[in-house]
């Protein structure tokens, strides 16, 4: 096996196992869609109407709940020092960690919100895009995430810092994801904003893994 | 290949504090070095300087026969306090990883199990481990994939008296193949190893 491959595999298992893993952000998930209609009444017609964006928000922020500990686990234990010391540039090793983190808990979210989403009121129809949004939009989030995680690395309250860095971050994400889902439900052509959605997706992962480098330097010097 | 590792007036600062400054040190292969010194002195960043993971405030790290980046990116390993080993995960998942991301394979890694008597532990997780079967399954990666230089930040403190013979023979044999290793220690080597103090 090659040292990538091992390493996605060993933070994919890490990731999965942590804390709960994927569990927890699906947990956290399927309570906003639970605790949502509760909050703004049962009316199944205002329930469909919302129902792609708040899935989209809650998306975002469940994909947030896993990010802190990206890097300060290894951070702490001096695993970061032992991944620095390879020939595997620090670019690519962040990269595959972020990449991990996408298997373990953005491709679960991806596959739970539909159905959240369908549970809310909206048409089975909207349910393929709104996986391929989820999916493409969770690795936009793991990889802006991994940016914030990096930068909070030996902060106190990182988790805090890191929720403050990376929220800027998935503004775009949730906008042209949640954009594209409403034109889609509306009968508008939806594929400008996923074409952005999966641009700026590319630009994260293209260019995240090069802060989150510099930031995972600055910390270990 | 590192062949001599060559410290040239050499200063760390850290948190802003200088440790020390103008330590030399030339050290060839199959040469040990015993980096002593107060708890706080420096020993410590002075290892993650030579391994790259701290700034040198002044002088320089030479590496002999080897490019710096290429001397960091393959021909070291630094064994710490801090192991890198999680908990949850067995001693055989872990000594597998680092031994492939070391440059070993999952075989060497079984051979550095053997040489460590960690055999029997392999499918135990890490935190069933105690302190001195950990620091062995740590110092397994030095055996699972060789490189030239180790720096060790007191290798030897959770190894009972018997491990830590055999540890030195395991030191001995490595400097016989023509490595070099600089230790931070508090207590002497088990092989022989010039000295090197640093002061306040």
């Amino acid at each position: 096996m090659s040292r990538v491959g091992a390493l996605l595999a060993r933070e994919t298992a890490l990731t999965w196992g942590r804390g709960g893993g994927p569990l927890v952000s699906v947990g956290f998930y399927a309570g906003v869609a639970t605790l949502l209609p509760l909050a703004i009444g049962p009316e199944p017609t205002r329930l469909s109407a919302i129902a792609p964006g708040a899935a989209w928000v809650a998306l975002a922020l469940a994909s947030l709940l896993s990010l802190d500990r990206l890097f300060e686990r290894d951070f702490e234990d001096g695993a970061l020092d032992q991944l620095a010391l390879s020939p595997v540039p620090l670019e690519l090793t962040c990269a595959v960690k972020c990449l991990g983190q996408w298997l373990a808990t953005g491709a679960p979210l991806a596959i739970a919100a539909p159905i959240a989403a369908i549970g809310l009121g909206a048409p089975l129809t909207l349910a393929p895009p709104i996986f391929v949004c989820a999916l493409v939009g969770g690795l936009a989030f793991a990889f802006t995430g991994g940016i914030g995680a990096a930068l909070s690395l030996g902060a106190r309250r990182g988790g805090l810092l890191t929720a403050v860095i990376v929220l800027p971050l998935f503004t775009p994400p949730v906008i042209f994801g949640g954009g594209a889902l409403a034109a889609f439900a509306s009968g508008l052509p939806w594929t400008a904003g996923f074409a952005l959605l999966c641009g700026y997706a590319a630009a994260a992962v293209a260019l995240g893994p090069l802060a989150m480098a510099a930031a995972c330097r600055n910390a270990l010097s | 290949m590192i062949q001599s590792l060559e410290l040239r007036e050499v200063g760390v600062r850290r948190g802003g504090r200088r440790l020390f400054s103008g330590l030399s040190l030339t050290l060839r292969a199959g040469e040990a070095c015993a980096l002593t010194g107060a708890n706080g002195a420096g020993k410590t960043s002075l290892l993650r300087a030579v391994a790259g993971l701290a700034p040198v405030e002044d002088g320089e790290v030479v590496f002999g026969g080897a490019e710096v980046s290429e001397a960091r990116a393959g021909g070291l390993h630094l064994v710490g306090h801090n192991d890198g080993l999680k908990p949850a995960r067995t001693a055989r998942e872990e000594l597998a990883f680092w031994s492939i991301w070391s440059g070993g394979t999952e075989a060497s890694a079984l051979g550095a199990a053997e040489a460590l008597e960690l055999v029997n532990l392999l499918d135990l997780e890490v935190r069933r481990l105690s302190a001195g079967q950990r620091r062995r399954l740590a110092l397994a990666r030095l055996l699972a994939a060789p490189r030239p230089l180790w720096l060790l930040d007191e290798p030897l403190s959770p190894l009972d008296a018997g491990w830590r013979t055999r540890f030195g023979a395991i030191m001995q044999t490595h400097l016989a193949g023509g490595g070099l290793i600089l230790a931070a220690v508090h207590d002497p080597l088990p092989v022989a190893a010039r000295g090197l103090e640093i002061a306040a």
